[in-house]
């Protein structure tokens, strides 16, 4: 398995080691239920996953938004597929801290996204809650043009926001820098 | 149902009574913080299908999403943390009035959309404070909620203050509405930093973070908005308050009503 370099730091960043398991494998093929073309391990959603000589297995994620509704979904999701490769018992923990940035999405994940019509998170500017930064130009991920404009700063699900594209007319999502 | 137990003696032979009273202690604390979010939360649903434009209803029910997950962690927290096996579904739908501990600027009806920007202005420049400073609670849980929380604010903040400006600074009508939302809201953002019901020893432990010290930096945030959006500092005098003791307006009663009816009329329904 190739771990981008972003997704290699992201992960020195958070102080999360993890061995390349057959089970951290399996756990990072699950997709994400609202953009099924990534998986949780190219959001950075996974976190850490251990395994003990007993077979049980322990996968640590971490919600991208405090009330993302997938996480639930995500939970199940992984039980089964784990499940279904094998393991008899599967613990899934949600660990808030530390907290989840779009910086820790790989470069797979940005690629998967932009093809799949939803425009990739910019790079991180920490808010700390001080005021948004503004976003300069977000790329239409349909022509490509970087003449757009936000018409919603929030989106279909809490993760997103609208654009439409100045270009060629059309709407799609962004996915917000966090 | 949460009845302040320091008002009778521990039971004898029970558990430590100093251990027993700082985590009841630390129990309300962190449920006043989930009651705000969660009631407030409730408030943003409102506003589902009834947004002045279809974007608007999104973006309410965004930031009510946000602040029901703020709520959930920490009212399951709450529960851990008072140790007598409630989870966060106990909590949220089976306290009566009473038990809930948020200030009554989040529970009021605000069904005036200019209502509702003036007081997430207010509320998120709080919340942006507040969650700031608990990153560094010397209880993990709660700077945990706090990190996340925090970038979640922001976007509050910005999304009411672009709105306030464009109605303040707008039409001659939607100034005079504006003001008068803001007029309306102002009087309770003293309760916002009441510091009478956090025990001190919470806040010089660093779990807890002394309301008072937040009324600054929230207000630095507030005041040049309302510059910017041609709006006067309202000069009124501040409501009763009483929500941090569990007392409320009679418009809390409705909210939970319609909030916990489901669970209470088919208790451990699952679908």
């Amino acid at each position: 398995m190739v771990i981008s370099r972003r997704a290699q730091g992201a992960l020195l960043h958070a102080g999360t080691t993890h061995a390349h398991t057959r089970a951290y494998d399996v756990a990072a093929s699950v997709l994400d239920p609202e953009l099924p073309v990534v998986t949780i391990e190219d959001l950075g959603i996974l976190r850490d996953v251990t395994e003990d000589d007993q077979g049980r297995v322990h996968v640590q994620i971490t919600p991208t938004y405090s009330g993302c509704p997938a996480m639930e979904t995500i939970r199940t999701e992984l039980e089964q597929t784990l499940t279904a490769a094998g393991y008899q018992r599967v613990d899934v923990e949600f660990v808030l801290s530390p907290a989840w940035t779009t910086d820790w999405m790989s470069d797979e994940g940005r690629a998967k996204l932009t093809a799949y019509g939803v425009a990739p998170p910019a790079a991180r500017a920490d808010t700390d809650g001080g005021p948004i930064p503004l976003t300069l130009s977000v790329r239409c991920p349909q022509c490509g043009s970087p003449d757009t404009r936000e018409s919603s700063r929030f989106g279909s699900t809490a993760c997103k926001s609208l654009w439409v594209c100045q270009a060629c007319r059309e709407p799609f999502d962004h996915f917000k820098t966090l | 149902m949460i009845t302040p137990r320091d008002s009778s003696p521990p039971p004898r032979g029970g558990p430590d009574p100093t251990t027993d009273l700082a985590s009841q202690h630390r129990f309300e604390y962190v449920v006043a913080l989930a009651d705000d979010a969660l009631i407030s939360a409730q408030r943003m649903g409102w506003w589902i299908s009834r947004g002045p434009q279809l974007e608007e209803d999104v973006a309410l029910a965004n930031i009510g999403l946000d602040q029901l997950g703020q709520a959930r962690t920490l009212l399951a927290h709450a529960g851990e943390v008072e140790g007598a096996g409630r989870g966060e579904d106990d909590l949220a739908y089976l306290r009566d009035e009473r038990d809930f501990r948020n200030v009554h600027l989040v529970e009021r009806d605000q069904s005036d959309f200019g209502v509702a920007m003036a007081r997430l202005l207010l509320f998120s420049a709080y919340h942006a404070e507040l969650y700031a400073a608990l990153r560094s609670s010397t209880d993990q849980t709660l700077a945990g909620v706090a990190g996340k929380a925090v970038k979640e604010v922001a976007y509050h903040l910005d999304h009411a203050r672009q709105w306030v400006l464009r109605l303040g600074d707008g039409t001659e009508e939607s100034h005079r509405r504006m003001q008068a939302a803001l007029d309306t809201e102002w009087r309770y953002l003293d309760e916002l930093f009441d510091d009478s019901w956090v025990a001190p020893e919470l806040i010089d432990e660093g779990v807890a973070v002394d309301p008072a010290s937040l009324r600054e930096p929230a207000l630095a945030r507030v005041l040049p908005v309302l510059r910017e959006a041609t709006l006067t500092v309202p000069e009124v005098l501040p409501a009763v308050g009483g929500g941090r003791r569990g007392l409320h307006t009679e418009q809390l009663g409705y909210l939970l009503a319609e909030m916990q009816h489901l669970t209470r009329s088919h208790p451990g329904a699952t679908w």
